[in-house]
């Protein structure tokens, strides 16, 4: 389409505003971190690198995130497993249901996160209570994974789907038994869909906060859920924002792993 | 395809190896029962009996739940005017906030798909997507800083005599347009970049200006994509309430009240969450007919 030129310069004015309204929030978020002051009213009235040795100190925030990162690896772990094997039954296999299955494995994230969170919540405790186990990191782990196995599940079909069954039917033919296929064959053909897929599931029950609220019993506090209590008190303002730029800078390290990762598993579904 | 008759049966590995090659039956189960298992019994099930306790009631003295059977919650929900305002207020928030992606992500998408030189294409859907990565939280805490009082809102606007809109019903439609922006570009980029360039030329070739190719060329064919980015836009946004109470002020969506009946009345709760269920699947069947799902 030949567009004229103040027509181009709009476009391209617009875009320019779009892509402000994406970034300048981040970099407010970085900018505070080094704020003076405990309040947010802008310009900050002086910097300062005070908070971030404060942030270092702070056990509540340090706490969170181990307890965030062993949930995360918890369900990434299962997911893993999950997803993998309904990929392997959706992709490889044909039987009735089968477009059923996929559906049900997109259900967790599609509905709202509070409709599944006091589902689960209902369930655990009338379930587990009666034999003792109480919410805490087993059942936030569970309540993750649940909504985590959709990732894995989506890399590693699209990935089977890519690559026919003959490799491995060329592997049998010289003599490799089922195992020994999915060893020298399968797995290396889906391995770097299991990283992306890991990372996503891993990144997302990392963020996740809805399901967590209704999962995690009163001991346990993710980083989401210790920044979520914190965020209203005026005196944790400065450490918040110091938890909110890292969690910021984070982030670059999945977009730097997903661009070395094949380009079609990481950018397409990070939902 | 067959084991050779000397390496049959010569190790328990093996063997087990070739009954699960003969029986690919017994394969798809083994598969299947563990995954199944976690997401038929453990989630279809929890769902299922949350829905059925949305049709129970609670003694109003003990906050027990009562477990009759009875639509009296559904009744409640349909003629109490609080309710009434609270589900149309939501989804006219969901709706506002996919309006106001559409708006802001087509330019964007209109400018890294076909005006961006080729070569910085790529880049730029990274910096699309890079946001998605950043903490959901993190995201609404910098609105939450934005429009605090004397926040930057407040400064930015201050030249111009006016004040930003502070915590309320606008900050929350301005925080879930902003988190959810992403998912509505990535696929107006995608159906722009997939535009073939020869349709264009045609329609120029037939005399249409810009403005006329647009509406007749490139608007039928992106529409489905806004559709399927809508999708996530509308749904996410229904089914929010974390946002809203950290930017929202007063303002009670589905999920605040959903929240807030957790403790007192689950079963009210229950019903009053089948309400985004019921919005969100009447919206994808309704998505479904103009093919949008199918381009997800």
């Amino acid at each position: 389409m030949q567009l004229s030129r103040p027509a181009r310069i709009a476009l391209r004015a617009a875009a320019g505003l779009g892509f402000a309204f994406i970034y300048v929030p981040l970099a407010l978020v970085l900018v505070n971190s080094f704020n003076r002051d405990r309040s947010a009213s802008w310009p900050p009235s002086g910097l300062t690198l005070h908070w971030w040795s404060v942030a270092r100190e702070n056990e509540g925030a340090r706490a969170a995130l181990w307890v965030s990162v062993k949930a995360g690896l918890g369900a990434t772990a299962i997911a893993l497993v999950l997803g993998t094997l309904i990929a392997f039954a959706v992709a490889r296999h044909r039987f009735f249901g089968r477009d059923t299955v996929s559906f049900v494995v997109v259900l967790p994230i599609a509905l709202p996160g509070i409709v599944t969170g006091i589902a689960l919540n209902s369930a655990f405790s009338t379930v587990l209570e009666p034999l003792g186990v109480g919410l805490g990191m087993f059942t936030v782990i569970v309540g993750h994974a649940t909504f985590c196995i959709v990732v894995v599940f989506n890399n590693v079909v699209a990935r089977l789907r890519r690559t026919s069954g003959t490799y491995e039917e060329a592997a049998m033919d010289l003599g490799a038994d089922t195992f020994r296929v999915f060893v020298d064959v399968t797995f290396p053909l889906v391995r770097s869909a299991l990283l992306a897929g890991g990372l996503l599931a891993f990144a997302l029950s990392f963020d996740e906060i809805v399901v967590t609220t209704f999962t995690a019993g009163p001991g346990i506090q993710t980083l989401p859920i210790w920044i979520f209590d914190n965020m209203t008190r005026p005196r944790q303002a400065p450490v918040v924002n110091v938890v909110a730029a890292v969690l910021v800078l984070l982030s670059v390290i999945p977009i730097y792993a997903a661009q070395r990762l094949s380009a079609d598993t990481a950018t397409s579904s990070r939902i | 395809m067959t084991s050779l008759p000397q390496t049959a049966g010569r190790s328990p590995v093996r063997r087990l190896a070739g009954t699960l090659h003969r029986r690919p039956r017994l394969r798809l189960s083994l598969l299947l029962t563990a995954p199944l298992l976690w997401l038929a019994v453990l989630y279809l099930g929890s769902l299922a009996v949350l829905f059925v306790s949305a049709f129970w009631t609670t003694n109003s003295f003990t906050s027990e739940v009562v477990k009759v059977w009875s639509a009296d919650n559904f009744h409640q929900l349909l003629t109490t005017p609080v309710y009434r305002q609270v589900i149309l207020r939501s989804v006219g928030v969901a709706l506002a906030v996919t309006l106001l992606c559409a708006v802001i992500a087509f330019p964007v998408a209109f400018y890294t798909a076909r005006i961006a030189k080729p070569e910085r294409r790529p880049l730029l859907v990274v910096a699309i997507l890079t946001p998605l990565w950043a903490s959901y939280l993190v995201k609404v805490y910098a609105w939450r800083l934005i429009l605090s009082q004397d926040g930057l809102a407040d400064w930015a606007l201050k030249p111009l005599g006016l004040s930003g809109p502070g915590y309320g019903l606008t900050a929350a439609v301005i925080a879930l347009t902003y988190l959810w922006l992403p998912y509505m570009i990535l696929p107006i980029h995608t159906a722009l970049e997939q535009l073939p360039a020869n349709l264009l030329d045609a329609s120029a070739d037939l005399g249409a200006r810009a403005g006329r190719t647009f509406r007749s060329v490139v608007l039928p064919m992106v529409l489905p994509s806004v559709a399927a980015g809508s999708v996530f836009t509308f749904s996410l946004s229904l089914g929010d309430y974390i946002t809203v109470q950290i930017v929202g002020g007063k303002t009670q969506l589905i999920g605040n009240v959903v929240y807030s009946n957790i403790e007192l009345n689950l079963p009210m709760a229950a019903a009053l969450g089948t309400v985004p269920v019921v919005v969100i699947v009447v919206y994808l069947l309704a998505m479904r007919r103009t093919g949008a799902l199918s381009s997800l």
